[in-house]
């Protein structure tokens, strides 16, 4: 009966998606959104090389203000379910590989993150994946160190503070006159240099600061109340 | 050839829903989420492939001239950036919600939960 009906509901959800794949046929010109975002003089008027990164940081920049609120209120709440416990852990002990292993890939884990969240306006990248990266350095760290002082404080104001002056930059388009988000505060500089597209790398920079502390703190809690049962 | 992204992106939506649905560990029904999860952003990626259009990333000369005509859609790949960003976050939190009814119960499996059960 039960099989039955998780047949029933997978075979409606079949008959929704079939319209959907029956009328695609592949594009063969873009939409006009993308269109008016790939016209030349506007692909000059923000000088990114990266047109996703225009589209994130630019003209749906306060969409992506509002994901960044989004991932602290998933920090928040789950700094608020998950308490630190005192029970005791007891841990294997690394093997001598893993551990010098890890202090080699450690750094350069962190200088790739911190690349690509710099280039995101000229590769694919940007501080969202960048900050992920970041993070995985964090996650590898807590394996292959698990009793190392993780410094709480530290990464709460990081992220406080590159939220504030995102916000403060975004904010400071709206005084000039610009836009609120509006990436030519700065020097737009040479297309496809790395000083190029205005504020685009400073935003895009504090963006994955900000997310790579985010997900370390998650991490940290994550870690934080495990113990032993 | 765009027909193989849509269709292994439609099979991996009904894979998750099938996984929220029979499995009976908790993590397995977050896999399931994480699964719906990457269907649809494969989906909304292939939906946004204009034919012989190349990656929406000006860094050839040629490209500057005539743009439109020669990129896939930027407008859905961004918003499957934020959609990726936020699954994460929903990720994250029903991990963290496993993680104290594990604490509650010392059990993962679904079936022990049934004190909202009527």
């Amino acid at each position: 009966m039960k099989k039955l009906l998780v047949l029933f509901i997978l075979a409606a959800l079949v008959g929704v998606l079939y319209p959907l794949y029956e009328s695609f046929d592949g594009n063969t010109e873009l939409s006009e959104v993308a269109r008016f975002y790939a016209k030349s003089e506007n692909v000059q008027k923000v000088n990114s090389q990266n047109l996703v990164t225009a589209v994130v940081v630019t003209y749906r920049g306060l969409d992506t203000l509002g994901e960044v609120t989004i991932l602290f209120l998933t920090a928040a709440i789950i700094a608020f379910f998950l308490k630190k416990e005192s029970e005791k852990r007891t841990l294997r002990k690394n093997s001598e590989i893993f551990k010098t292993a890890s202090k080699l890939l450690i750094p350069i884990i962190t200088m790739l993150g911190i690349y690509i969240f710099i280039n995101g306006h000229l590769t694919p990248g940007g501080g969202f994946q960048g900050g992920a990266v970041i993070a995985s350095a964090v996650i590898l760290m807590f394996l292959a160190f698990p009793n190392m002082e993780f410094s709480h404080k530290f990464f709460e104001s990081l992220e406080s503070v590159s939220g504030l002056v995102y916000v403060g930059l975004a904010a400071f388009g709206a005084i000039l006159g610009l836009g609120f988000l509006d990436n030519a505060i700065l020097p737009l500089g040479k297309f496809g240099q790395l000083f190029s597209a205005g504020a685009i790398p400073v935003i895009y920079s504090f963006v994955g600061l900000k997310v790579g502390a985010e997900l370390s703190n998650i991490l940290n809690k994550f870690k934080s109340v495990q113990a032993d049962n | 050839m765009e027909y193989i992204t849509i269709t292994t992106g439609f099979l991996i939506i009904l894979a998750g829903l099938w996984a929220i649905m029979t499995r009976k560990n908790i993590i397995r029904i977050i896999i399931g989420f994480s699964l719906f999860d990457t269907g649809i952003h494969v989906v909304m990626v292939s939906m946004a492939y204009v034919k012989g259009g190349v990656a929406p990333i000006l860094d050839k000369k040629e490209l500057l001239t005539d743009t439109a005509n020669k990129i896939v859609d930027p407008v859905p790949q961004a918003l499957v950036l934020t959609a990726i960003v936020i699954g994460l976050g929903v990720t994250a939190l029903m991990l963290a919600y496993a993680m104290r009814l594990h604490q509650e119960k010392k059990s993962l499996d679904i079936e022990s939960f049934k004190d909202l059960k009527w």
